[in-house]
């Protein structure tokens, strides 16, 4: 598997200032080093920033992922490294209500969402620990859909279909045994059949 | 995801006029592990429905040409199991309603909630194999009806048999006579299960279990507060069997008042409670059965004339078992097999004797009294045949007489052997042999048989 970096997506500047639509750098830090151990492969932060203007809809108040996704891919136009967008906004496709995350099936980039994984969406105090999983999570599956594997029906696993911030509580952030089998067994294919990647609609 | 997973979760056809609608909730589905397959129109979606092809069909109410309301009436008619959830978009809450009044499962408003999305998905679903297998249960039921019970390839049988497919298919009221044991539930049970109502409730009362006023309220329900213990409202069993047959056995053991109002339900086809004001009405087809002679009853003055007309409007008249001697064979062997089932052991072979036995014997008891001696002979011997020994006494002995046997003879033998049954006691044996007591007495004294030491003689 290639590197990964991960990639700041600003809010929009037409948008209201929500004050739950920010990363914070530590969190970006501890997220590298939690796919780096799970992924065994090197995961920095980049210093630049994607500008989320382009996706906004000022109807919904929400970014449409899809396009985020195609922003990431033309910064990664060698596709010698898995880009993950990290952004602090609520993201959509027009189908669904939000989703958590969107990534290209078995290509290299993905964005994920932290506004919807923040206690205080729900009206609780923040729990820094705890979003902090719920990210790891949430990457770690959108990953999941960049190596080719799909929804597993395992609830454990990390590849299980969540909805809510509850189920992801409840799942764990490791690949159960087979989509780990199947993940390398895509890899060694990967090479061959990469283009054009599919996108996902995550979690 | 493979094929046979996908099959299993579910297979979910959309029908929407918008490409991106589509495609979004194809990849997201198929993703979710749902096979899935798209239509951008009414007609395009009506030409690959095929029945029993689709769990559930997605559909946005709004699309050009033939709309949503329209092309859901048309695929219930390819697919009347078919589940139907209607998209909406924001404002059109009115035509969602519209649409589950004329059939939709369910409705979803864009933008989707994703769990709420596929809640309402797997619970319809899920709903749908539910129905499926309900369907497959009851086919099945069907296969295994109270038919097969009714064994026999006498005329006489056949007779019965050829009634039931007559009558069966049609709404009107089935008399049953028959002697006690000759299998009249069955019958009404073999009716019921060939008719059209097949699939609602059979629901029977036996008429002469009850009191008077217990038998009205079982039939007709009762109010709270109508009489003392009455403490909640009650259904008859005329309700409980709304859509389908009820069947009341021992019909002639009900009073003439019960009569008079059985005779109005019948009618009027609706009833009252007990304690109750409003008539109820009700859709129901009525088999009656009776041991008894109505006609006779009906001469004495103690049935109504009219309440037997309506029930007699077609007669089913099961022979007696000693009037088709020719079943007794196949009959026993039915039972010995149905024994040997519910003891859990092979079913044991009837010799040659025994056979002689039972087909001699005049079963008082009919087809009941058969079932009951050879459960009998098998409880009493494990064995892998029954013997003649092996069958209750009753059965046993012998009927017919000797050669060159006296009246006399044969009367005092068998007022032995009913001795021996009640053990001496002369009321009840007198009772059997329908005869006065003191006739009875008359009887010992002359043929030299002693009141204590019957049994010894």
């Amino acid at each position: 598997m290639n590197a990964i970096s991960l990639i700041r997506v600003n809010a929009s500047r037409a948008a209201p200032r929500q004050g739950i639509d920010l990363v914070r750098v530590e969190e970006l830090d501890e997220l590298a080093a939690g796919l780096a151990g799970i992924f065994h492969v090197s995961c920095r932060v980049e210093p630049d920033q994607v500008e989320g203007e382009v996706a906004y809809d000022a109807t919904r108040g929400q970014y449409y992922s899809t396009a985020l996704l195609l922003q990431l891919a033309t910064r990664n136009p060698d596709n010698n490294r898995h880009l993950v967008g990290i952004s602090g906004v609520d993201l959509y496709v027009p189908i669904l209500t939000f989703v958590f995350g969107e990534a290209q099936l078995a290509g290299n980039c993905a964005i994920v969402s932290l506004y919807r994984l923040r206690e205080e969406f729900y009206g609780l105090p923040p729990s820094p620990e705890l979003e902090q999983e719920r990210l790891l999570k949430v990457t770690v599956h959108e990953l999941g859909h960049t190596l080719g594997l799909r929804h597993c029906t395992d609830w454990r696993c990390v590849m299980a279909s969540t909805h809510s911030a509850e189920r992801m509580d409840i799942k764990s952030a490791e690949f159960c045994s087979i989509c780990k089998r199947r993940a390398r067994l895509n890899e060694t294919f990967l090479g061959e059949t990469l283009q054009p990647p599919k996108t996902r609609y995550g979690l | 995801m493979n094929q046979d997973v996908a099959v299993r979760a579910g297979r979910i056809l959309i029908v929407d006029d918008e490409a991106v609608v589509r495609d979004s909730l194809a990849k997201w589905f198929s993703n979710e592990g749902y096979q899935i397959k798209s239509s951008a129109s009414a007609n395009e979606a009506l030409a690959v429905v095929r029945p029993a092809e689709w769990d559930v069909v997605l559909l946005d109410i709004k699309m050009p040409g033939m709309d949503g309301m329209e092309l859901q009436r048309h695929l219930k008619e390819i697919d009347p199991e078919l589940i139907v959830i209607v998209m909406t978009g924001y404002a059109s809450v009115e035509t969602a309603v519209q649409a589950l009044k004329a059939g939709a499962y369910d409705y979803i408003t864009k933008p989707f909630d994703p769990e709420d999305l596929l809640n309402t998905v797997s619970h319809a679903i899920e709903h749908h194999r539910a129905q499926r297998e309900v369907a497959r249960l009851q086919e099945q039921l069907r296969e295994v009806s109270p038919k097969a019970e009714l064994i026999g390839e006498s005329p006489a049988m056949k007779r019965v048999w050829e009634m039931i497919e007559v009558v069966a298919p049609s709404d009107s009221t089935v008399l049953i006579t028959g002697e006690s044991g000759t299998g009249k539930e069955v019958v009404a049970r073999a009716i019921h299960a060939a008719s059209p109502r097949r699939n609602m409730p059979l629901v029977a009362i036996h008429c002469g279990a009850l009191s008077e006023s217990l038998l009205e309220s079982e039939l007709f329900g009762h109010e709270r507060g109508a009489f003392t213990g009455a403490q909640a409202r009650r259904k008859g069993k005329f309700e409980v069997a709304e859509g389908g047959t009820v069947f009341l056995d021992e019909i002639g053991d009900i009073s003439l008042k019960t009569q008079t109002d059985l005779l109005r339900v019948l009618q009027e086809k609706e009833i009252t409670r007990v304690g109750g004001t409003q008539p109820i009405k009700l859709d129901f087809r009525c088999i009656t059965a009776t041991n008894r002679n109505l006609e006779a009853m009906v001469k004495e003055g103690i049935f109504r004339l009219d309440l037997y007309y309506r029930l007699n409007v077609v007669q089913v008249h099961l022979p007696a078992l000693r009037e088709r001697r020719e079943d007794i064979p196949l009959l026993a062997i039915h039972f010995a097999k149905k024994c040997g089932t519910a003891m859990n052991r092979p079913a044991p072979h009837i010799s040659d004797e025994a056979m002689r036995v039972l087909a001699g014997y005049q079963w008082p008891g009919n087809v009941r009294e058969l079932e009951n001696a050879i459960e009998r002979a098998m409880v009493l011997s494990a064995g892998a045949t029954i013997e003649a020994g092996n069958l209750p006494i009753a059965v046993a002995s012998p009927t017919a007489p000797a050669e060159g046997e006296r009246l006399e003879d044969i009367e005092r033998r068998y007022i032995v052997k009913i001795l021996e049954e009640t053990g001496g006691n002369l009321s009840r044996a007198a009772r059997i042999l329908d005869i006065d007591r003191t006739t009875l007495y008359g009887k010992l004294k002359h043929y030299g048989l002693k009141r204590q030491s019957t049994a010894d003689e």
